[in-house]
């Protein structure tokens, strides 16, 4: 207790950052279910792969611990598109694999998840497995920087360090800390703009309400169905990014924990609803390392855990509510 | 014998439903002493293979109770698992020196138990929230076990005893020889004989037969529940919870009652497991687990009995069999289960029920859009 008293600040702040992460992957799944009501359980690979992007960026520019500053965010400019543009990839390949060839059927939504733990199981080993793979077509001696060492940790080649920017209290916050923070939320408003603003925004809105009447007003729902992993796929490379900004260090199941965290946190805000997610993403980071403080840390995800099933019991559709068809444009 | 009759088809005479029953059951009991080519696994030992088979359908057999019947998405059923498998390990070795037969009945009581508490405040959740209250719960579990020193942290414990032996110590009762089949057709091979009944390390029939006895009782059990008042009333929630609670179903009562059963079922074969493996650590918890008996129910058909019985024994069984791609296993089990979720959205075997409510519907579209064969033949 004492040490939470003594550390509240750093234990916010970091625990903020952390939450920003969270928040952006839940995105993911709660665009997802708020159109199809669906887990989309392999949305945690959505972000593996993100993450593998980032660090293979850094490689493939050859970045070394001597990259001047301006070299290293210059480089982290390119890895955050290069990592969306996987996560969306990945997200794209999951919806056309694992999901549409089953809702074109109408398929039980239960089959619909376990098509989704196959693809993510799929993906996970794949990553884990790419020296082999990769050996046998006889790319593993070319690409060898990128797949050796499949099943252990990969990290950055460069460490970044932080400048200070601002003290609050006894914690002296950092670039890191504001540049996850800050630009998690900018992500997040700029989804939400788009979400009630545009007209594919209006269509994901439509097709979340109602699928049938939005099919009748002549909303294409299998586009929009698209756009939401697409964009689910965007979020989750950006997360990927500030994770490996802020964590450093990936490995192909990486995906799985933070995954379900992640959904914790959708669920907590009130699934189908982005506002809520980001209302989930921040509670739940902070509670943790509040959590932590008291209990000790290897109780950190029991803490995460019990706050959910607490905040259900009392709110059963979550802090905010479930609302992605119900938002006011 | 009317509950076993039950599991036949109804085509054959009462007679020979019994003869078909009993020819069944020794087929099974005798599966590892057989060795048959092509089924046996080559890599690894077939007993244990065929133990593990029965493991998992005793935990597919319970989380259908609760996914297939009563339609609640459990996502931690690993959670009752662990519990049951801990409660054998504490009583037994760690905190107590119950014997195997005493400390059984009680690790499955808390396991049941426990089902109890976590289903009396979290069955009120909608069906997808609960998704992931019993993944939490799941895990939460495991990293007790992890985290605390008084169920032996991350080591895990050791030392379970085996269950008592029939007969002596050192040989049992008598000893059956298994068969060999290398050249061709099947020799008696006397140097390979499972003794009657002598629980060791080697030898893992006779822990199949021990969990094959469970898997019968519990499938005897299943098979009368399921046709009884409680059976329908899980259906008729199942199918639509309103309707069931304005017809006078007591809703809440029966989903914590399916939890319960799906919680006892589970505990059982996580007693089961660990008492065969000596010893249990959290490792053996991962809440993949949990997502592997959700594969082998919906896989196989969720509230068909004989459907998740064929799930959990392909779940077992693809990636023993094929242990020459040992490292790709996950990888290729990933893969199958996308391609049968694609190819039998229904599952292997679809209850009947399914089957014809799919049928009706499908007639009534073609009446509707007018082109039915049959009127258009009148």
């Amino acid at each position: 207790m004492q040490f939470l008293v003594d550390h509240f600040f750093e234990l916010t702040i970091t625990g903020l950052a952390l939450g920003s992460v969270y928040a952006l992957v839940a995105l993911g799944y709660t665009m997802v279910y708020g159109v199809l009501q669906l887990i989309n359980f392999a949305h945690s690979e959505v972000f593996m792969y993100g993450t593998f992007a980032v660090a293979w960026t850094f490689t493939l520019f050859g970045a070394t611990a001597s990259t001047s500053t301006a070299g290293i965010i210059g480089l982290l400019i390119v890895a955050l598109f290069a990592a969306m543009a996987t996560s969306a990839g990945v997200a794209l390949l999951v919806e056309r694999t694992a999901y549409r060839p089953l809702l074109s059927r109408g398929a039980p939504k239960l089959v619909a998840l376990i098509s989704a733990i196959g693809a993510s199981f799929a993906l996970s080993e794949a990553m884990g497995l790419r020296d082999r793979i990769t050996g046998f077509v006889g790319l593993d001696g070319p690409l060898r920087d990128y797949v050796s060492g499949a099943r252990d940790n990969q990290s950055l080649p460069v460490s970044l360090d932080p400048a200070p920017v601002v003290t609050i209290g006894d914690y002296t916050v950092t670039t890191i800390d504001t540049l996850v923070i800050v630009s998690a939320l900018l992500m997040m408003i700029g989804l939400d703009q788009f979400v009630r603003r545009s007209r594919m925004g209006r269509g994901m809105r439509a097709v979340a309400q109602d699928p049938e009447s939005a099919a009748l007003m002549g909303v294409d729902s299998q586009r929009v169905v698209r756009v939401t992993f697409l964009l689910g796929g965007l979020m989750a490379g950006a997360a990927a990014t500030l994770y490996m900004i802020r964590i450093g260090t990936t490995r192909f199941d990486a995906g799985f924990i933070l995954g379900v965290k992640a959904f914790t946190a959708a669920v907590l805000g009130g699934i189908g609803n982005l506002r809520g997610a980001l209302l989930g993403g921040l509670v739940l980071g902070v509670a943790e390392n509040w959590g932590s403080a008291i209990v000790g840390t290897q109780w950190k995800d029991v803490v995460a855990f019990t706050l959910l099933v607490v905040i259900l019991l009392f709110r059963p559709t979550g802090l905010l509510g479930e609302s992605l068809g119900k938002a006011r444009a | 014998m009317k509950s076993l009759s039950a599991l036949l088809p109804r085509n054959v005479g009462r007679r020979g439903k019994i003869i078909w029953i009993v020819v069944g059951v020794l087929f099974a009991y005798s599966l590892p002493l057989l060795e048959l080519p092509l089924i046996s696994t080559p890599d690894v030992d077939f007993a244990g293979v065929l133990f593990t088979m029965a493991i998992y359908v005793l935990v597919a057999l319970g989380l259908n109770v609760v996914v297939g019947y009563a339609g609640l998405l459990d996502l931690g059923y690993v959670g009752f698992y662990a519990i049951g498998a801990y409660s054998v390990a504490m009583l037994t070795a760690e905190h107590g020196s119950l014997g195997w037969f005493a400390a059984l009945p009680v690790a499955v009581a808390v396991a049941m138990v426990s089902g109890v508490l976590l289903g009396g405040p979290t069955l009120r959740v909608r069906g997808d929230y609960l998704a992931i209250v019993t993944l939490g719960f799941g895990e939460i579990i495991r990293l007790m076990a992890v985290n605390s020193d008084w169920l032996g942290a991350a080591a895990g414990v050791t030392k379970i005893p085996a269950p008592p032996n029939i007969g002596s110590d050192s040989a049992g009762i008598f000893a059956i020889p298994h068969l060999n089949w290398d050249a061709g057709y099947p020799l008696i091979d006397l140097s390979n004989k499972t003794e009657f009944l002598k629980f060791g390390v080697l030898d893992a029939t006779p822990y199949y037969w021990l969990a094959l006895t469970f898997v019968i009782l519990i499938l005897i059990a299943d098979v009368r529940v399921k046709d009884s008042r409680v059976g329908r009333a899980w259906e008729a929630l199942r199918e639509d919870e309103d309707a069931a609670e304005l017809m006078g179903v007591p809703t809440f009562r029966y989903k914590l009652l399916a939890f319960a059963l799906g919680a006892f079922v589970g505990g059982l074969a996580g007693a089961l497991f660990a008492t065969r493996q000596g010893f249990v650590n959290p490792q053996s918890f991962q809440l993949l687990l949990s997502m592997l008996f959700v594969a082998a129910v919906v896989v196989g058909g969720q509230g068909n009995r004989w459907g998740v019985i064929v799930g959990a024994m392909l779940v077992v069984y693809i990636p023993e069999r094929f242990r020459g791609f040992a490292d790709f296993r996950v990888l290729l089990f990933g893969l199958a289960l996308m391609l049968l979720a694609t190819w039998r959205p229904q599952g292997l075997l679809p209850p009947l029920r399914t089957i014809k409510a799919r049928a009706m519907r499908e007639k009534l579209a073609d009446l509707e859009s007018g082109d039915d064969p049959e009127a258009s033949n009148a």
